[in-house]
C-alpha cells in the first residue's frame, strides 16, 4: 500500500474498532485510536502474514501487550479477511471469539494472549528467541503502552532482550502521554523513554506515530541494525481522530451513545474522502 | 449486631461510592491511613480523593509489585496502607511481595482487590479473579474477607484498619443487593446467618449471597427449609458455625464467585472432613477460566444461579444417610 492507501486503511481501522466497541456501548477507545496508523502499516504493508493461514510457520508475529486495545487489532484483522467484518458486532458478548483483551485461543490472527500489562514484553522476547533458535525467517512486532511501561517486567525484558541480541524483535511504545488516571507526568513519569531504551542497549528512535511514512521508514531502518532489539517510540494522541474522545481528558475507557458514534463515523468518512481527494 | 432486610432489593449506591467515603473518613480520623493505587483510581472512584489529598493518596502508576512492597515498607514505619488494584493484579501479580514483604515480615497492609470473579464482566478472562482467595489462603496469617453489601463494607473497612495484620478485601465496585440494615455490625471470622432452615445450610459469599436467598425461596416452594449463612470471612474460617450447621441440618452447600478449588467450598469441606460426617456440594467456577460476557450470561455459564444452587441442595439432601 502507498501512503494514501495506508492512511485510508488507518481510518477504516478506527471505524471498525468503534463499530466493535459500539455494540456494548463502552470500551477502550483512547488507546485503540492512538495505534491505528501502526496497525495500518503493519497489516497493510510490513508484516509477512496470510489471513487464510493465520498460523503459518514463518509468519511475522504481532504481540499487542496493551491487550485492552483488542478492538483496534480486530478491526485490522477483519479488514484483512481473518474473519467477517460482521463478527465485530460480537465483541464482548457472551460466547464471542473477540473478547475485550487479545486472546490467542479464541481469535484467528492473534499471536499471544495479553491483558495483564507488561507481560507481552516477555512473551515477545520469548517468541523472538524461539524463532531465532528454530531459524525462522520472521520478525516479532510488539506494542507496549506508555503507562504499561511503568511495569518492572518491561525493564527486566529490556535488559534481557539486549543481552540476548534479539535483533528480530521490533517494539513500539504508543507514547500517547496518558494512562487510565490521566497524564503519565502526574502519575509515574517515564522521562526520556527513547534514551532509556538506548541506555538499556536497544536501537531506539522516536517518530510521529500518526505518520505512516515515518513509521515505515523507522521499521526499515530498524531492520538494518544488527545485534540489538529495536524500540520505536511513537508520539501519538490518545483518542486520535475520534470526535467524542480526542479532546477528552479521561478517554481511556469510555461509554458512548448512538449519536456520538454516528458523528465519529461521519468524521472518519469525511477524512477518508479528503485523503482520497489528496487534501490530507 | 447485624439485622437482615426483610426484602432484598438492589442498593441505591455502588460499593465503590461507600469505599471512597469510608477511606476518606478513616483518613481524617487516623493520620496513619494511606491510600495507594496502581492507575485505577478512576475505576474505584478515588480520583477525587487523590486530588484533594495528594499527601495521603499515592498513585503508583502501573506497577503492582512495587506498590505492595512500598506499602509493606510504609507499614514498617507505623502507617496503615490500603492498596487497591483489580483482584487479579492484587494477588497473582504480586504473590511474592505479599508473601515475603507483607505477611512473612508480619506487617500491616490492607490489600483491596476489586472486581471479584465474574463481576469483571466485559474485561474478560484475564481480569476475572477466580483464584485470588485460593492464593491468599495459602499465605499464613492473612485475613480474607468479602463484604457483601455497602453496610458490611463500611464496617469491615473500619475493622480491617483497627486489626493489625495483612488483610485481603475482595471488593465489588458495582451495585450489590442490600442484605443488611443500615448500622449493622459484623464480627470478622464469624458467619452471619441470614435465613433459618432445618434441612440444609447454604454458605455463601459475595454475589452468591442473594442467589442463595433466591434459591432458598425456590426450595421453600418444594417444602425444603434452607438456612443461608453469609460466610464473608473466608479466612479464618468459622469452624464452629460449619460444624454446628452440619449437625443441625445434615447437609451443606457452598456458593461462591470463585473457583471451587481452594475457596470457600474447600475451606468448608476441610472443616467437615476433619470434624463431622456430612454430605456437601460446592457451587462456583468448576476449575475453569473466566470469559467475557455480561453478568447474566456469566452466572449461567459458571453455574452460579439460584437454580444451580437449588439443584445442588436437592442432590446434597438426597445423599443424607437414612
Ligand atoms: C498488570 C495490569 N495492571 C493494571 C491493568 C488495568 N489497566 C488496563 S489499561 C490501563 C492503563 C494503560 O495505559 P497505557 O499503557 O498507557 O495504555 P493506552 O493509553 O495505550 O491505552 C490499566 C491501568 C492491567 N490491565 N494490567
Amino acid at each position: 500500500m502507498n501512503a494514501k492507501e495506508l492512511n485510508i486503511f488507518a481510518a477504516q481501522i478506527r471505524r471498525a474498532a468503534l463499530r466493535a466497541i459500539k455494540k456494548v456501548g463502552a470500551g477502550h477507545v483512547g488507546g485503540s485510536m492512538s495505534m491505528a496508523e501502526l496497525m495500518a502499516v503493519l497489516y497493510g504493508d510490513v508484516m509477512k502474514i496470510d489471513p487464510a493461514n493465520p498460523k503459518m510457520e514463518d509468519r511475522d508475529w504481532l504481540i499487542v501487550s496493551k491487550g485492552h486495545c483488542g478492538p483496534a487489532v480486530y478491526g485490522a484483522l477483519a479488514l484483512k479477511g481473518y474473519f467477517d467484518v460482521e463478527e465485530l458486532d460480537t465483541v464482548n458478548r457472551g460466547g464471542t471469539r473477540l473478547p475485550s483483551h487479545c486472546d490467542m485461543k479464541r481469535t484467528p490472527g492473534i499471536d499471544m494472549s495479553t491483558g495483564s500489562l507488561g507481560q507481552g514484553m516477555s512473551t515477545a522476547i520469548g517468541a523472538a528467541w524461539g524463532s531465532r533458535y528454530q531459524k525462522r525467517d520472521n520478525y516479532i512486532y510488539l506494542v507496549l503502552g506508555d503507562g504499561e511501561s511503568e511495569e518492572g517486567q518491561v525493564w527486566e525484558g529490556a535488559l534481557f532482550a539486549a543481552q540476548q541480541k534479539l535483533d528480530h524483535l521490533i517494539a513500539f511504545i504508543d507514547f500517547n502521554k496518558k494512562q487510565l488516571d490521566g497524564f503519565l507526568t502526574d502519575i509515574c513519569d517515564l522521562g526520556d523513554i527513547r534514551k532509556k531504551f538506548e541506555d538499556f542497549g536497544w536501537d531506539a528512535k522516536e517518530v510521529d506515530g500518526h505518520d505512516v511514512e515515518a513509521l515505515e521508514k523507522a521499521i526499515e531502518d530498524a531492520k538494518k541494525v544488527q545485534g540489538r532489539p529495536h524500540m520505536i517510540v511513537m508520539n501519538t494522541i490518545k483518542g486520535k481522530d475520534c470526535t467524542f474522545a480526542e479532546d477528552v481528558l479521561y478517554n481511556h475507557h469510555m461509554s458512548f451513545n448512538q449519536e456520538d458514534y454516528e458523528a465519529a463515523i461521519a468524521a472518519l468518512d469525511e477524512k477518508i474522502d479528503r485523503i482520497k481527494a489528496g487534501e490530507v | 449486631m447485624y439485622q437482615v432486610e426483610e426484602k432484598i432489593s438492589a442498593e441505591k449506591q455502588e460499593m465503590r461510592a461507600v469505599f471512597a467515603k469510608v477511606i476518606d473518613e478513616m483518613a481524617k480520623e487516623d493520620d496513619r491511613v494511606i491510600y495507594m493505587d496502581c492507575d485505577l483510581m478512576n475505576s474505584i472512584g478515588m480520583a477525587k480523593y487523590w486530588k484533594e489529598h495528594p499527601d495521603k493518596a499515592v498513585n503508583c502508576g502501573i506497577q503492582e509489585a512495587n506498590m505492595i512492597g512500598a506499602a509493606a515498607g510504609m507499614s514498617a514505619t507505623g502507617l496503615i496502607p490500603f492498596t487497591h488494584t483489580f483482584g487479579t493484579f492484587a494477588t497473582r501479580r504480586v504473590m511474592d511481595q505479599v508473601y515475603v514483604s507483607a505477611a512473612y515480615a508480619g506487617l500491616n497492609v490492607k490489600i483491596i482487590g476489586s472486581d471479584p470473579g465474574i463481576t469483571a464482566t466485559l474485561n474478560g478472562g484475564t481480569h476475572m479473579p477466580l483464584e485470588d482467595i485460593g492464593m491468599m489462603r495459602c499465605i499464613p496469617e492473612v485475613t480474607i474477607v468479602e463484604p457483601t453489601d455497602c453496610t458490611m463494607l463500611a464496617d469491615i473497612l473500619r475493622k480491617a484498619k483497627d486489626t493489625y495484620g495483612v488483610f485481603y478485601i475482595r471488593l465489588s465496585r458495582k451495585k450489590a443487593d442490600k442484605i443488611y440494615k443500615d448500622g449493622s455490625e459484623f464480627e470478622i471470622g464469624k458467619a452471619a446467618k441470614i435465613r433459618e432452615g432445618k434441612d440444609v445450610t447454604i454458605f455463601a459469599t459475595g454475589i452468591c449471597v442473594s442467589e442463595a436467598l433466591k434459591a432458598a425461596e425456590l426450595l421453600e416452594k418444594e417444602g425444603i427449609q434452607a438456612a443461608v449463612s453469609n460466610m464473608f470471612t473466608i479466612k479464618p474460617i468459622d469452624k464452629e458455625t460449619v460444624i454446628q450447621a452440619a449437625k443441625e441440618t445434615g447437609a451443606i452447600v457452598t456458593a461462591e464467585n470463585h473457583n471451587i478449588i481452594n475457596g470457600l467450598g474447600s475451606a468448608v469441606a476441610e472443616v467437615l472432613a476433619e470434624n463431622v460426617c456430612c454430605p456437601m456440594e460446592r457451587i462456583g467456577a468448576k476449575d475453569r477460566f473466566g470469559e467475557v460476557g455480561d453478568m447474566e450470561y456469566l452466572k449461567k455459564a459458571m453455574g452460579m444461579t439460584a437454580e444451580d444452587i437449588a439443584s445442588a441442595v436437592k442432590r446434597t439432601i438426597a445423599r443424607k444417610e437414612g
